[in-house]
């Protein structure tokens, strides 16, 4: 009896050791991975928000996003390598600059102001630039360095000059992994991770908002009147108090043109509806970043102002948010334009420009 | 060699008593899916052609709907026939211009059977807490401070026309009403929430069942309360008496579409 007992626990051994892995016969080689690189996300954005949108396909790292910083001010992605990304994006401006349009290194011009750079993880949608043009941020890098108006270089060229660097190869090596092939896709990603790492939401709004500070009777009326549907009616378009984005990202008439030389969202979508819209920027930052607008025909903030106030232009497009567009708009006190005014330089946020993280 | 097989026979039916019994009771779990469609009086409203579209009101005015509507459910509950209701505690912001959310499975499994599906159009106001959801924060569609805070139940702009007129906007926006000529203090609102029940009817769920659910967007012009745009178009949101209006136009927009399985 007890043989039997015997026997049929060694074989239940036997089939129990037999279907165990055996992990001791090829030794695995540890393949080089970049260290992730978590955004610093502020207290507001982490509270109020849903999480930024980071591709699946190209990770925050350290390596990756100093690798995208260096290439963000290098002159090496231009044609005749004179021109960096920082030219037209320049982080004491908030990462635009000041001209109404930009100059490329032709000396041509283009039809539409830099964008300011910050926030971009947020933009969930992922439309890119003032007419939605771009669907990611990985594909916008790829674009301003073919423009001719703009940095007018032959990505192919590009590579050929990054190849034959003596930094870079190691740089891609680190960001990407051993052996890497650099690409234009490569340096678009890296530029990518560099620029989702551009957060900015340090103002004295969101320290307002965070308890740590008061504001002037000046900045809570301007406030106030952003939010009042019977005044400023703001808040529709450019977010409140619950969203520090303070932009929907989404694309509207407001107002500028009767007809349109520019057909902003609606030469890409091809959508007659869609004829003279343009992204709503963020109004962070404000100070830095004049002049306003797609094409930066207002050189002030009163000038801004005064447009929604007075100066609507009616159009089959115009936003139904623009109200009472035949006296104009609304039109605000001379007060309330002034407060609005110090309401929305309170979102401006000077750590931002100095950030040791984002500077070259 | 008797003896092994017994043995064997004795370990293999110790394995198999170690399995769960689960024959005794089997409850049939399902799911139920609402999508959300659109109409206006029985011409379909769809992203794709409610700016191009021309809509008459039962006022007479001729209305183009867009660039924005989209509109807020929450607590979807199944109540079976002995009145226990399985609620899910959520919401779904509806974006019809854009075309996104509108089919919405609340994450709940229901034993098969028959049910009354209902919803809240809306937020209840124990639910309505101004900045709580990251998803509608993020969507930009709260309400002011000034206002109550909270969100948005619906935001439905597009332009109209009357008599020839050039266009002008409206915005029918729908919010918590919140009480007129407020004092600098925290607002009041009236007695009379703004959130809408809406009872679809009873509906069989006994496989994963998709609940199409209807929205007559003419119905928000219509009645009881005939809409003149000429009168409420702009600036509707701290306009406390629009707002019950709109409260009793949204009684009847909703209704219960075809039921598939």
């Amino acid at each position: 009896m007890r043989k039997y007992w015997v026997h049929t626990v060694l074989i239940i051994c036997f089939f129990s050791i037999s279907c165990s892995k055996d992990d001791t016969t090829n030794p695995v080689v540890e393949k080089y991975v970049p260290t992730p690189l978590a955004l610093k996300i502020p207290n507001l954005f982490e509270q109020k928000l849903i999480a930024p949108v980071i591709p699946t396909g190209n990770p925050q790292t350290l390596e990756g996003v100093a690798l995208g910083k260096k290439l963000f001010y290098d002159t090496i992605l231009s044609g005749d390598n004179t021109m960096a990304c920082a030219n037209c994006h320049a982080p004491e401006k908030a990462f635009t600059d000041n001209s109404q349009f930009s100059t490329g290194i032709d000396g041509n011009q283009g039809t539409r102001n830099s964008m300011p750079l910050f926030n971009l993880a947020w933009n969930f949608d992922e439309r890119f630039a003032w007419d939605g043009k771009e669907l990611s941020l990985e594909r916008q890098a790829l674009e301003p360095v073919q423009n001719p108006i703009e940095m007018h270089a032959n990505w192919d060229d590009v590579v050929v000059k990054l190849k034959s660097n003596s930094d870079y190869p190691e740089l891609f090596n680190k960001a990407f992994g051993d052996n890497t092939v650099i690409t234009k896709e490569l340096v678009s990603r890296a530029l990518a991770q560099f620029e989702r790492t551009l957060i900015s939401g340090n103002s004295r709004f969101d320290k307002y908002l965070l308890g740590e500070i008061t504001l002037t009777a000046e900045e809570l009326n301007g406030f106030n009147v952003f939010m009042d549907e019977e005044r400023g009616d703001c808040f529709h378009c450019h977010g409140d108090n619950n969203n520090p984005l303070w932009t929907d990202n989404v694309f509207h008439n407001n107002g500028l043109d009767e007809t349109f030389t520019d057909l902003g969202l609606g030469a890409v979508s091809g959508d007659t509806n869609d004829y003279g819209k343009f992204k709503s920027p963020s109004i962070r930052n404000l100070a830095y970043t004049a002049p306003y607008m797609h094409d930066g025909r207002f050189n002030t903030l009163e000038e801004v102002i005064n447009h929604y106030s007075e100066g609507l232009k009616r159009s089959e497009t115009i936003d139904p948010l623009m109200k009472k567009i035949d006296q104009g708009g609304v039109g605000l006190s001379d007060q309330d334009k002034s407060d609005l005014k110090a309401f929305l330089l309170s979102l401006s946020d000077p750590s931002f420009l100095t950030n040791p993280d984002f500077i070259n | 060699m008797r003896k092994t097989t017994a043995l064997l026979l004795l370990f293999i039916i110790t394995l198999i008593s170690c399995s769960e019994d689960e024959d005794d009771k089997v409850i049939v779990k399902v799911q139920a899916t609402l999508n959300f469609v659109h109409d206006w009086d029985g011409t379909p409203v769809t992203a794709e052609d409610m700016e191009s579209t021309d809509y008459v009101t039962e006022n007479g005015d001729d209305v183009n709907i867009g660039p924005r509507f989209r509109y807020l459910i929450s607590d979807v509950t199944f109540t079976n026939s002995t009145g226990e209701a399985i609620m899910f505690d959520g919401h779904n912001l509806i974006n019809v211009a854009d075309g996104i959310n509108l089919s919405y499975t609340p994450e709940i499994q229901l034993p098969a059977g028959e049910y009354k599906v209902s919803f809240t159009y809306g937020l209840k106001t124990e639910d309505n807490t101004d900045g709580a959801y990251a998803d509608l924060n993020s969507a930009s569609f709260g309400v002011p401070p000034s206002m109550g805070g909270g969100y948005h139940y619906m935001q439905l702009d597009g332009k109209y026309r009357v008599n020839g007129s050039p266009s002008a906007g409206f915005n029918y926006h729908n919010i918590r009403a919140v009480d007129p000529n407020m004092p600098d203090g925290p607002p009041t609102f009236p007695d009379q929430p703004t959130f809408i029940n809406v009872e679809l009817g009873i509906v069989s769920i006994n496989a994963n069942t998709a609940i199409e659910v209807k929205m007559n967007v003419a119905q928000w012009f219509k009645g009881p309360n005939v809409w003149d745009l000429s009168v409420h178009n702009q600036m509707l949101m701290g306009n406390s008496a629009a707002q019950k209006l709109m409260n009793e136009n949204g009684q009847n927009v909703f209704s219960l579409g075809a039921v598939t399985q």
